[in-house]
């Protein structure tokens, strides 16, 4: 399990770099997705991967009976996509906002902020 | 969305999912549930009767503004931490309660801060969410 | 009571910037911020006053304890890093009363505003990786939304080029936790001290050593990761890019220095080199980078990028003398650059723009502006007896007493280069004559904009002269907030407390049947 956890890691990481090195920013951005399922699959796989019941605690009991599932790491992947998600939804905006302003996608062609005798 | 169908069914499946919202929302702490799963299902209610009806229908059926109410919920979320000021614990401390007993299971009900931040989270995941659907519906 | 010293500065910007954002339609919600700020600063002055009596000040949110519960810690660095951020944030929001047009208050530059400040400040106290992380995103988010708010061509283009690379930083960053978790078993920054020593994988230790390396060198702007920057940071309004220059390059490089004094101290001698070779590229690329530009932000933006360079070496060369110029640096940079930022902004008003070759004049014409312009300027160069010139000192002695007369040698060049930099801004915007033949007098911007628009000027120029002439004081906390670095048994202790043992035992001595209706 741990391996075939690594190795999608890898994958999506390889993904993630194909996609991230294109000119076109859209294309960076689903690159960027790729890249924070990435991450929050390794923090989940630091946590160790065991076969347990949900981390629970029942009436009374001052622990979880019997073995569980480490709760961290899947509390702290939570946080992760849910902040991921917030960050991504923005950036998808501006990008949309981008485009309708600057229409171009192409980054190369971005060059707003930049000296303007550079521009070509 | 124009179908007939789904905009009639939306309309009890939207007061169902709603419903059902607050019900996790209340549900939390003690139970699988809470504040976030809550906001959750009921952005997911307003979102459908957005896409049943538009999101200007939408937005006149929330009454309030998404942004407003998510910020809102920020102030519900941090008031309900500081209260345990009142009592000397630190930020966040959870404050009970117990009416009609002492403890989680002789107590009939209990009046405690966590609700009250549980609720704070709702509205913050509810309007944050819907603010970012509404403005994705209408940028098309 | 302790804790709520420590949750004060964190939680009145954010109680703010609620309010302010539901006052965002009246012209009362700036006034609301600017108390905020001012509220912010008690705050954190009350909470420097307890730092300086106890040393370390550490407080468990919810009654958890620490490692499991969130720790809010505040130590000599941290607490002057507090105070620095509500002093940079008064002064941008009384310059915002005179900046910030009405438009972009409507679209809730307040709230951001002061939403970024919580950030900050959170990111400076915070006692455990995973909630740097979170206060990192709170920062980020809310200055994305700052660098675009009124939403010219520019800041657009600018927006995506930051936030792409912030983004990316912080993957790596959180890719990081995911495995510093995965190796020791905690992420609170005291107990991972401990933990991080008694790893088994010692090389895996140093391969996320340099992860994080990597994420906080992005947001510090170090040598091969800082190009988001000079792209970004000239494009929004100048009290905005103020508080950008002043604080968010720093809470990267804080997060260097926290984490490689407290928890990666294994394989020093291989972090901490080629942090001294990043810092010294650094120092050269941005010195360098400036001198090519002509616009008066743009200098200023490589200008950070050089400065950082200092900063990172004074960690890098890990002696308490070092460490202490770099504690000491941290704190006059945040004070001159944001101070420099404001005086572009003015500069703006009255000529009429930031590219050099279009303005000039304004030293016949507001021989006060330029004397406040000189004042950081200078300090920025390191000329004695001014602040810079103490850091600068600090520093470069360190490096000779380590016999490392390369990077001495990198470090004063530099500064002299930074002298080349402020004086073309000084020949070009100050003492040449205006091309479109007009003088740029100060009555130019009325009253109510150029009032308030100086005042945080003069404050932040004052404190630089301070500094630069009763530096002993100063010298003296960094020494302190240096040896605690690299010796935080204190900060350990302090967070960890007497850690009670038999919390680490579960103990499920409660028989299955008293817990009805529960599958064992």
């Amino acid at each position: 399990m741990e391996a075939l956890t690594a190795l999608i890691i890898g994958l999506l990481v390889a993904g993630a770099v194909y996609l991230m090195l294109a000119r076109n920013f859209m294309r960076f951005l689903f690159g960027l997705i790729l890249l924070s399922n990435a991450a929050n699959l390794t923090i989940f796989a630091s946590g160790r991967m065991t076969l347990g019941a949900p981390a629970l605690v029942p009436y009374g009991a001052e622990a979880p009976l019997g073995e569980v599932g480490n709760a961290l790491p899947q509390a702290l992947v939570l946080t992760a996509i849910v902040i991921g998600f917030g960050l991504l939804a923005f950036t998808l905006a501006l990008a949309f906002e981008a485009y309708r302003r600057l229409r171009t996608m192409d980054s190369d062609k971005m060059r707003y902020a930049e000296p303007k005798e550079e521009r070509e | 969305m124009n179908s007939i169908i789904f905009t009639a069914g939306a309309r009890i499946l939207v007061a169902l999912l709603f419903v059902f919202s607050l019900f996790m929302l209340l549900r939390g702490h003690h139970l699988p549930g809470g504040g976030f799963i809550g906001g959750l299902l009921g952005a997911i209610s307003f979102i459908v009767y957005a896409l049943a009806c538009g999101s200007g229908e939408a937005r006149a059926a929330l009454r309030v503004s998404p942004e407003g109410l998510a910020i809102v919920g920020l102030g519900v979320a941090l008031a309900a931490g500081m209260v345990s000021v009142f009592f000397g614990d630190p930020l966040f401390t959870g404050q009970w309660y117990w009416v009609g007993g002492d403890s989680y299971e002789t107590a009939l009900f209990s009046i405690n801060s966590v609700l009250v931040f549980d609720i704070g989270v709702y509205l913050v995941v509810l309007g944050g969410i819907l603010s970012l659907a509404f403005a994705f519906d209408e940028e098309t | 009571m302790m804790s709520w010293l420590l949750v004060m500065p964190i939680a009145i910007p954010f109680a703010t910037a609620v309010v302010v954002y539901l006052l965002r339609m009246s012209p009362s919600g700036r006034w609301v911020s600017l108390f905020g700020s001012v509220l912010s600063l008690v705050a954190s002055v009350a909470l420097l006053v307890a730092v300086l009596e106890h040393g370390v000040i550490a407080a468990q949110m919810s009654n958890w304890d620490a490692p499991f519960g969130i720790t809010l810690v505040a130590d000599y660095l941290g607490v002057v890093m507090v105070v620095i951020t509500a002093i940079t944030g008064l002064a941008t929001a009384i310059y915002a009363l005179g900046e910030i047009p009405e438009r972009v208050e409507k679209l809730g530059y307040h709230a951001l505003f002061q939403t970024l400040i919580a950030g900050v400040t959170g990111a400076f106290l915070t006692g455990d990786v995973f909630n740097l992380y979170v206060w990192f995103e709170v920062m980020l988010i809310s200055s994305f939304g700052l660098l675009v708010l009124g939403g010219s061509r520019e800041q657009l283009d600018a927006g995506i080029k930051y936030v792409a690379l912030n983004l990316v930083s912080t993957l790596v960053f959180l890719s990081g936790i995911g495995m510093l978790y995965g190796v020791t078993g905690t992420l609170n920054m005291a107990d991972l001290r401990e933990a991080v020593a008694n790893a088994e994988n010692q090389g895996l230790i140093t391969v996320i050593a340099m992860l994080f390396m990597v994420g906080f060198g992005v947001k510090a702007a170090v040598f091969p990761l800082f190009f988001w920057l000079p792209a970004s940071y000239h494009t929004p309004s100048f009290a905005v890019s103020a508080v950008f220059a002043g604080l968010l390059t720093k809470v990267g490089v804080y997060a260097l220095m926290r984490m490689f004094t407290l928890v990666f101290v294994g394989d020093v001698g291989f972090t901490h080199e080629i942090l001294i070779w990043v810092s010294a590229l650094t120092m050269l690329t941005g010195v360098l980078g400036a001198a090519a530009q002509t616009d008066f932000r743009k200098i200023l933006s490589f200008h950070i990028i050089s400065q950082i360079g200092y900063m990172t070496l004074g960690l890098a060369l890990y002696t308490p003398l070092a460490i202490m110029g770099g504690v000491f640096y941290l704190v006059h940079h945040i004070i001159v650059k944001a101070n420099l930022f404001l005086v572009s902004g003015v500069a703006n008003k009255l000529a009429g723009h930031t590219d050099l070759n279009r303005i000039g004049g304004l030293y016949k014409s507001s021989p006060f502006l330029a004397a406040l312009f000189v004042i950081p300027a200078f300090s920025l160069a390191g000329f004695p007896p001014l602040s810079g010139f103490w850091a600068k000192y600090l520093i470069v002695k360190a490096s000779i007493e380590l016999d490392n007369w390369i990077i001495a040698f990198v470090a004063l060049f530099v500064g002299l280069l930074t002298i080349f930099s402020m004086t073309k801004i000084w020949g070009m915007a100050f003492w040449k004559p205006h091309p479109d033949g007009y003088d740029p007098t100060p009555d130019r911007a009325p009253d109510h904009v150029r009032v308030p628009m100086m005042i945080p000027i003069v404050g932040l120029a004052a404190m630089t002269i301070v500094i630069g002439f009763f530096p002993e004081p100063f010298v003296q906390f960094a020494e302190v907030a240096a040896t605690q670095l690299l010796d935080p048994t204190q900060y350990v202790e302090t967070v960890l407390g007497a850690r009670p043992e038999a919390l680490f035992e579960v103990q499920p001595d409660i028989q299955p049947d008293a817990a009805p209706g529960v599958r064992p």
